[in-house]
């Protein structure tokens, strides 16, 4: 799972797709989690980082994150490429 | 470092298109509290899923609509609708404020009963009277509104028998403009079935005829319909005059008013678009005062008002039991009170406010409740917060018919609570038990045990 690297998030949470044009909101957790996946994180680095500053348990944590990567990945946010070679 | 309150990561595309049908924003506030006791505090006591219901709201809400009618028309009288919520407690705040009570079944005319209501100021409406009904509730005084002409013959029967007249009233079904009429209760005025009855109840001099009723149906949203009702049962009223020198004493316009719900497929919420009370009344008290009763006889006007005057004061307090997505990608809530308990979800789209603040992001979901049927969807589309396992929701307006119509059904009914004006919680209704409801299942000794 690899985010596109062209996006651009703002402060505010303004998320801009350049390849297609497309713009989005996000939530603070989700554009940080976004950050993350840019930086090239693993899950399991995301969600330890995630777990040490809010107040979730893993179980949740686990589920809501592969439900946004699905939804990421629903928006054609992750790298075509490397879901290819996936 | 105090860890920050966890949300759900949440990514929407902005369209640019017009906002939807049910793209309508629902920013309401949470509902942190009612009548100023905390939702938290509440479900610690009383459980989840919990009716609440406001005794406050009851009272001004009440008092509305007494003015509403009271200010155009000289002589009102409420009566409260028993169907729509017979818990005794509820019950009797109507009755403190002045209700008499109306009821449809010998079960309900005995809760009135044991609610301390004077015999003489319960209406018995409905289809299904048994003799036994009839002698009781006619030999205590109670006004009977006939609905067809077999009641009849049996009440004019058993007039014979009675130490006193009984005191009727006939129940009469018009053409008000309103879509679906309802005829199929009492006698139809158009057709002349009305004068049949009213004809049959003068000549046989066995029955006390004291009043008009009609109830045109019900969640009327355009006032005007009343009108047209109220000048026919006048113009019955004056026929009657006239033709017998017989003067009857109310006039009963039934119920029917709109809550502030919201029907299924309406465009916009009900609460700014149905008609008020003051609208009801302003038709009402206009036809009736406009016909031709002379100004110092003019009847008592009855109202059997019900889901408009207890709706807003019921909410269910619910918790989230999971939430997920659906194979079109839509966001799923399950929540712990289904339509076992809120039989008004078929009719409404109750508003839903998170019970606890969260931040401004909202996604499209559908609630569905806990049981396992397809059918047990409390709202097809409505905004919500990022809701997490354990949230609490509360729905609002659930006041009528719910606490009447609820199933024991897959799961246990739940507590019920008063909030009394100065903010105490009374427990009214006891939470069901699996005891509770076995103790009226019988098993006969050869099926007990499976070998
Ligand atoms: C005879 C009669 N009166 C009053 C009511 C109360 O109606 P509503 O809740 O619509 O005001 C009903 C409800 O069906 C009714 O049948």
């Amino acid at each position: 799972m690899k985010i596109n690297e062209n996006l651009a998030i703002s402060e505010s949470g303004f998320l801009f797709n350049p390849s297609t044009g497309e713009s989005f909101t996000v939530n603070p957790i989700g554009a940080e989690i976004i950050e993350l996946m840019k930086e090239g994180k693993t899950e399991a680095e995301i969600s330890e980082k995630i777990i040490k500053s809010y107040e979730v348990d893993i179980k949740t944590l686990q589920k809501d994150l592969h439900d946004f990567s699905e939804i990421l990945r629903h928006h054609q946010l992750l790298d075509q490429y490397e879901e290819t070679k996936n | 470092m105090e860890k920050k309150r966890y949300e759900r990561p949440h990514i929407v595309k902005l369209d640019s298109g017009m906002p939807g049908k049910f793209g309508m924003r629902n920013d309401s506030p949470p509902t942190t509290h009612i009548d100023g006791v905390a939702v938290t505090e509440l479900v610690e006591k009383y459980g989840s899923p919990l009716f609440v219901i406001s005794e406050h709201t009851i009272r001004s809400t009440y008092r509305k609509a007494y003015k509403a009618f009271s200010t155009r028309y000289p002589k009102v009288q409420f009566a409260w609708s028993y169907k729509t919520n017979y818990l005794p407690a509820v019950c009797n705040v109507f009755h403190q404020e002045g209700s008499w009570a109306e009821v449809v079944s010998g079960f309900e005319y005995d809760k009135a009963l044991a609610n301390g209501v004077d015999p003489g100021k319960i209406i018995f409406n409905g289809p299904g009277k048994t003799a036994s009904e009839l002698m009781k509730a006619a030999e205590n005084g109670s006004l009977i509104h006939i609905d067809h002409l077999d009641e009849l013959y049996l009440l004019t029967d058993l007039a014979g028998e009675m130490k006193r007249k009984p005191l009727v009233a006939i129940r009469v079904n018009m053409d008000t403009g309103i879509y679906p009429m309802w005829d199929r209760f009492g006698f139809n005025y158009e057709n002349g079935q009305a004068w049949d009855a009213l004809n049959k109840i003068m000549l046989s001099g066995k029955l006390e005829l004291v009043g008009l009723h009609t109830h045109i149906g019900t969640f009327i949203l355009g006032a005007n319909a009343y009108g047209v009702a109220a000048s026919k049962l006048a113009d019955l009223a004056l026929g009657l005059q006239q033709k017998f020198n017989h003067t009857i004493r109310y006039i009963d316009m039934g119920g029917g008013f709109a809550s502030k719900n919201t029907l299924k497929g309406s465009y916009l919420p009900g609460a700014d678009t149905n008609p008020t009370f003051d609208d009801y009344a302003e038709a009402i008290t206009t036809a009736l005062v406009n016909s031709g009763f002379k100004p110092e006889s003019l009847p008592l006007l009855i109202l059997e008002t019900g889901r408009a005057l207890i709706d807003e004061a019921g909410y269910i307090i619910t918790s989230v039991l999971a939430n997920k997505r659906l194979s079109t990608g839509r966001r799923a809530t399950i929540i712990d009170a289904g339509v076992n308990l809120l039989f008004t979800a078929f009719w409404y789209q109750h508003p839903v406010t998170p019970a606890q603040g969260f931040s401004q992001y909202r996604e499209e979901n559908t609630i569905y409740g806990p049981l396992c049927m397809n059918i047990d969807c409390v709202r097809e589309s409505i905004n919500l917060p990022l809701l997490n396992k354990g949230d609490k929701l509360v729905i609002h307006y659930t006041g009528a018919y719910n606490l009447t119509q609820w199933m024991q059904f897959i799961t246990l009914r739940p507590n019920v609570v008063i909030i009394d004006p100065d903010g105490t919680a009374h427990l009214i209704r006891q939470n069901e038990s699996n005891d509770s409801v076995s103790s009226l299942e019988k098993t006969p000794d050869y099926l007990i045990g499976i070998k």
